[in-house]
This record gives C-alpha cells, structure tokens and sequence, in this order.
C-alpha cells in the first residue's frame, strides 16, 4: 500500500502535477508516514528520474522545472511535520543568487536556482537588479555556502568582482564560495576576480556548487 | 568618393504569412492585454507619462493598463516614413518602406582576433576596426556598436564606442549600448556636434537608439529614460522584444507574438504621448528557447517564420522595422551559421523589414568573427540578387536570340549575353573552382573573407572626422567622468 503511495508520489513529479503532488503529501501525513520517508522514497525519486531522462534527450527543461516546482509544493506540505518531528531534511548547502546591480536578465539566473533547489539546495534567490551589499548581507543571515552571482552585461559583470571584495571585507571568505555565470562572464574571468568557479550553463552550475561544498 | 551603399527596393517576390484576419487578431488580443495584464514600466518618469494621459498606474508594481483607444491613437501619431542620416548625406538611409538595410550585430563581448585566430575580450580598438571595414563594405548600410569597448570604464564606454565610430565610417551610427538618461544626454550631445546643432540634428538625426523590452511585458527603467531623452531630441527610438517561446512567452508562435507586440507598441505609444511625432521604429528578434538548454536559439524554423511575420505587424502600425536576422546559434562560421543567416535574412527581406541586424555575431550574438561579417554580407547579397525576381518582357524572353542560336550551338558568343552577363550573380566566397585546385590549397571561403577583412583594414581610409570635432566630442564625454 504504502509503496503504491510513493510511487504516485514519483510520478506526480514526474507528471509535473503540483496539484497532485501536495495532495500526495498531505495524504502521507494523514497515514502517519515519516515525512522524511515521503521525500526520500516517494518524490526524490522522481526528480531523479526526470534528471536521468532529461540527461538522455528525452525530457526539456519544462519537464525539468514543473517536476522542481512539484517538489517544492511536496516539500512545503511536509515541512512543519519534519520540524514537529524534530528532524531535519538534508540539503546539500545554501546559496544565495541574484542577477547583480544594473542588470535585468533573468532567465538564467533562475534556471541555476530552480536546478540548485531541485537538486538539493536551499537556495535563496535575490531576483534581478541585486546591490552588492544585498549579497553579503543576505549570505551572513543565512550562513550562505555560497553566493552566485549572475550577470549578462560587459558593464555590470565587473560588479561580480566588488561581490568577491564585499565578501572579504566582510570576514565571510573563504567560507563563503563564489559561484560566477552569465553570457560575458568565463572561467579567465573568474579566475581574474578570485572566484571560486564558473560555469556556462545550469547542470554545470549544480556540478559546480556540488564540488564547491564538497559533496561530490 | 563615398561608398554606395547596397539596399534592396522594389521587391518582386512576396509572402504571404499572415492575413488581414490573423493581423487583426493579434492586434486586438495585444490591446487587450495591455488593458487588462499591463505591462510594466519601472521608471516614475514613464508612469507619469501614462498618468497625465489617462492610463491605470500602479506605482506600487508599476504596471501600466491603458486602454486600446489610448495606444491607437498614440501610435497614429507616428511618422510612417523618416531618413536615417549619415555623416555623409550620400549615404543617407531614407526609411520609406521601400528599402532594406543591413546594419552590424552588436553588442558582442568577446571577437576572434583577426591576426591571432585567439578568442578573446573586446576593445575600443576592435569598435573601431569594424567600423572601418563596415565602412568599405557597400552591403553594410549602417553600423551598430559591434561589440563593447571592456577596454573603457562602464558609464562612458558605450560613448568612446559611438565616438570611434563616427571617427571611422561616415555612415549612421546606431547604438543598442546606451541605457542611462546620463549616457543619453551625452550623446545627443555628440550628435548634435556631428550634426551641426540641436535643430540640425532634429533634421538629420546621425545617430539612432535601440533600447531592449523586457519580457515577458515588461520594460526596463533605465532604457525607458534613455529613450525619452533621445526622442526629445528627434533621434529615432525603437523598442526590441525578444521573447522566447516557453521561457519569456507562450510555447506558441502566435501567443509569443502578442506578448512581444504588446511590449512593443506600449512603448512606441509611451514615446508618441511624451514627444508626439517623434520618429520611432518596431524592432525584434524572437525565438524559441532551446528546449533542452533553455538557451536563446538564434535560428530555427520558429525564428524565420518571426522574421517574416514581425514586418506584417509594424506594417501595420505604419512604422519601420528593425528585425533580428544572421545572429546565428553555431559557434564559428560554419554549416549551421550558412543555414541560419540564410533563412533568417531571406525571411525578413521577402517581407521588406526597413533595418536588418546584422552581420558578424557569432554564439547568439555573442562573439565578433570578420570571417562570419564578410560571409553574411555574400548571404545578404545572394537574397538582394533573389529580390529582383524574375523580370518577363521582351528584352528578357530574348526571343531573337533563342532563334539565331536554335537546337544545339550556345549562348555565349551572343552580343545579349555580354549585355546581360553581368545581371547574373558572380560570388565574392563560394568555393567554385576546381576539385584538384581545392585539393591542392585546401582553402575556402572563410580564408578569403579572413584575407579581405584584411586587406580593408590595411588599405581603406575612410573620411576622417574633422580632429576639432573629435576632440568636442572627447571633451563631452571627458565632462562626464568628473
Ligand atoms: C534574452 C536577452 C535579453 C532579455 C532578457 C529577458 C529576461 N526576462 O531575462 C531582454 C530583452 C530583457 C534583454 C535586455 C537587455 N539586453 Co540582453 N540578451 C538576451 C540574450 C539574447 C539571451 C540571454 C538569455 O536569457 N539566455 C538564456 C539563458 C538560459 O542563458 P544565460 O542567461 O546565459 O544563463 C545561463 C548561463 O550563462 C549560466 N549562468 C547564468 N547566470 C549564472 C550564474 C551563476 C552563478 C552560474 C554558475 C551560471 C550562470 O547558466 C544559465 C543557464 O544555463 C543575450 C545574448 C546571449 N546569447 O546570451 C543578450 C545580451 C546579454 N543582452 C545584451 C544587452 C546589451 C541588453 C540590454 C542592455 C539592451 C538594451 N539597451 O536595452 C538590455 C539590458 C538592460 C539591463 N539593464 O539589464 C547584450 C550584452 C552585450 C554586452 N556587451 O554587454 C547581449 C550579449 C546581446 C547582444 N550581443 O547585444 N536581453
């Protein structure tokens, strides 16, 4: 019984049904089933289904950002139980990104998130148009892992630089990992500033900021 | 002497791609749209703007929901038909529906160095040495900050680089890299000096602005006041979208083009209500995101048909069009860069687009290639000799000379042949020779377009900006760095 329930639970997300998903979830807490068992055995499966199928060309990013937001529905709903529990779900570490000051583009800053918080970070996303001293504030109140700072424009990506000096200056490095991207940005680039790493695309950044915490 | 410059006009093949019907849809759901989702104007100068007109302003969100009548009637105050002025009036680019021109990608940040092969950051220099080349070529009707100038500090770089254009071409000069009042006002400035005076400028307007939308509906501050200063001054403005099916737009092509005309003719309306008559112009370049990297494409199916449509809509509202066509996906000149600029700048000129951007963009404009600059100015060439159509009268049916040769025999002796031999196309890069010759050099087209770009650069002298204009120029710029 239990295992037809996660494996629905694997499907919702595979389906990318939210609805789904949530009522999954609150039907697990109904049978009393640890939370923690919900997730690991039950949804996490089936990100990582869509991960593997997406890796073989046969899912697109849709796919891969409606399971993320099915996840995170799930994820939501067994929340307080995990707490009342007194456990904790494992993440993999915290981030905190933003597009920097000046900037607008979006897209792919988000796609790093989404990809980030699929597969197992907490991650805090700031948005677009981002003051260097948002990132370091944002990165002591929560004990940030790392910072991403994304940024598309020639004239805004030597901001990341001053991200990387605020941090200093801050005390908060070298614990705090720099993650750099966006179309102007490379690894010479990154190297220049004192970043910790680059990467060109967003399954490259989740490679990136698993090595940069050391769990791969 | 200056250098012609090679436009396509009187077009004799046409496309049908979307009907009356389907114009009117997509005009009427756009309308809606924009008075029921609105669309968003982060700058309190443009919200009030809409606010002395009427419109519903949420300063809170800075959403804008204005009513159809309002963008109507706004965008009728258009002038349908302007000139592009360039420093040297001969080169002048009337925009009257009836030309296409071809301008330079920008705003690239990185180019492979000519004389290395190396990949690497963009210059000052670099600006100015593809204007120069830009200046020489006669398919290359205007020219777009090409790439960006990392040399240079950011709040005045996008200046030096319209500065080291001017002091290298004497045709227009368009710029997508100024999005600060401050930037703007400097260099309505500067053209005002190239110009001969503010009203001299508002006559003839040498330089023009582009300013990006921001999908899905919604603009940027800054590039909104940048705009509104230009307009003030009689430069052209246009407003770009460049939605993405799937990821800044609905995964359908006609759902993605009502939200990319929405941002659009909001704008363009947002400029008439503040400086009616102000010259203004559509610009876009849709796509679909690459379904797998959620990259923007430059290319594909999805792309051309936007470029053939996109002119039906700014035909349309009466206005000029800027339309995205090259700025290929592929990552050096190659297969997939001649099938992409291809399709892109057939598709965009059948349906007469006024401006074409541009040529030498390679990655998703992203990297400046000279090679892929001269081989897209052979592609534009090939659809301006297609453009002519096929010309049925007697001349051209030759009947006489079908007879005087009769069955067997050929043509190449007739007196009509050497009179009409040179109306057929010779290629500047097409590889035609002989297999044994290929195989002997093992050269082709890239390596003529790399020796030429070469040769231009070593040998062309284009007409010097007078150093006294330079130097005001400098110093306005230099009254900025303070
Ligand atoms: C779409 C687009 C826009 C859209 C953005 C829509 C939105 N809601 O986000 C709009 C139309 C708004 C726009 C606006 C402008 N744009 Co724009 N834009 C692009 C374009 C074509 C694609 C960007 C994109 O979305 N790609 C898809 C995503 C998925 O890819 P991505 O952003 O590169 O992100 C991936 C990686 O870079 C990486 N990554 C990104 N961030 C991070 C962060 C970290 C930590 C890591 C590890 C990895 C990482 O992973 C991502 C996912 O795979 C690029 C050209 C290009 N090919 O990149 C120009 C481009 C970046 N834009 C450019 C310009 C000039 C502008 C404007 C200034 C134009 C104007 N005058 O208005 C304005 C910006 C105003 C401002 N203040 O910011 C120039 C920049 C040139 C330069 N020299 O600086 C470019 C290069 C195009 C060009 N050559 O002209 N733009």
């Amino acid at each position: 019984m239990t295992d037809d329930l996660f494996q629905a639970m694997a499907q919702s997300i595979i389906d990318g049904e939210v609805e789904d998903a949530e009522r999954l979830a609150r039907e697990a807490l109904e049978r009393g089933i640890d939370p923690l068992d919900a997730i690991n055995k039950g949804f996490v499966v089936g990100v990582n289904y869509v991960g593997d199928q997406y890796a073989a060309g046969e899912m697109f990013l849709p796919d891969l950002v409606l399971a993320g937001e099915a996840m995170k529905a799930a994820v939501a709903v067994l929340e307080p139980e995990i707490a009342r529990r007194g456990t904790e779900r494992e993440m993999l570490g915290t981030v905190v990104i933003g597009t920097i000051e000046g900037d607008i583009h979006e897209i792919g800053k988000t796609l790093v998130a989404t990809m980030l918080s699929t597969a197992g970070f907490k991650v805090y996303d700031l948005g677009v148009d981002v003051p260097v001293t948002a990132f370091v504030e944002k990165a002591r109140e929560v004990n940030a892992d790392i910072v991403g700072v994304s940024a598309l424009l020639t004239t805004t990506m030597v901001k990341q630089r001053d991200v990387v000096e605020a941090l200093e200056d801050a005390g908060l490095r070298p614990k705090v990992k720099v993650m750099v991207g966006g179309a102007p940005v490379t690894q010479g680039w990154a190297d220049e500033i004192g970043a910790d790493g680059y990467s060109e695309d967003a399954i490259g950044a989740v490679a990136l900021a698993k090595r940069l915490v050391g769990a791969e | 002497m200056s250098r012609k410059i090679k436009s396509i006009s009187d077009p004799r093949i046409s496309l049908n791609i979307l009907s009356p019907e389907d114009v009117q849809r997509i005009h009427t759901a756009t309308l809606d749209i924009i008075e029921s989702v609105g669309v968003r104007f982060p700058s309190h100068k443009a919200l009030d703007i809409w606010e002395a007109h009427g419109a519903t302003v949420d300063r809170d969100t800075m959403v804008v929901k204005a009513p159809g009548h309002l963008i109507e009637e706004a965008l009728k105050k258009a002038p349908p038909v302007y000139t592009l002025a360039a420093r040297d009036p001969a080169q002048d680019l009337p925009l009257d529906g009836n030309h296409v021109y071809v301008g330079t990608d920008g705003c690239g940040v990185q180019i492979i160095d000519l004389e290395t092969g190396e990949l690497r950051r963009s210059r000052l220099q670099d600006v100015a040495d593809i204007a120069r080349v830009s200046d020489d070529v006669e398919e290359i009707a205007f020219i777009w900050t090409p790439v960006s100038a990392q040399d240079y500090p950011p709040h005045t770089r996008s200046l030096y680089e319209i500065l080291a254009i001017w002091e290298n071409t004497t045709k227009h000069v368009q710029t997508e890299s100024i999005y600060s009042e401050e930037e703007a006002r400097a260099a309505v400035e500067m053209a005002a000096v190239i110009a001969g005076g503010k009203e001299e400028l508002r006559k003839r307007p040498v330089l023009s602005i582009m300013q990006c939308t921001t999908p899905p509906l919604g603009q940027d501050g800054g590039s909104l006041e940048a705009a509104l200063v230009a307009a003030e001054a009689g430069l052209p403005v246009g407003f770009m979208t460049m939605t993405s099916c799937a990821s800044t737009a609905p995964a359908t092509l006609a759902g993605n083009l009502v939200v990319g005309n929405a941002e659009v003719i909001s704008a363009l309306a947002m400029i008439e209500l503040a400086y009616p008559g102000a010259p203004v112009f559509y610009a876009a370049a849709q796509t679909a995101m690459d379904l797998r990297t959620g990259g923007y494409t430059g290319g594909g199916p999805e792309d051309f048909l936007f470029g053939g449509a996109t002119n039906v809509l700014a035909d349309f509202y009466n206005v000029p069009l800027s339309m995205g066509s090259f700025a290929t996906g592929a990552k050096e000149p190659n297969w997939q860069a001649g099938v992409d600029n291809s399709l892109s700048t057939l598709m965009a000129c059948i349906s007469m687009s006024d401006m074409l951007l541009g040529v030498g963009l390679l990655h998703g404009s992203r990297i400046w290639s000279y090679e892929q600059m001269l081989l897209d100015c052979e592609i534009y060439d090939i659809v301006y000799h297609m453009m002519k159509g096929i010309v049925v009268d007697d001349e051209t049916l030759a009947l006489d000379v079908i007879r005087a040769v009769g069955p067997g025999g050929n043509f190449l002796a007739q007196k009509h042949t050497k009179k009409h031999m040179r109306e057929l196309w010779v290629p500047q890069f097409m590889d035609r020779r002989p297999y044994t010759e290929w195989q002997e050099k093992r050269d082709g087209p890239r390596d003529w377009a790399r020796e030429k770009a070469r040769q231009i650069l070593a040998t062309h002298e284009p007409e010097p900006l007078d150093p006294k204009v330079s130097a005001e120029l400098k110093r306005i710029i230099a009254s900025l760095e303070k």
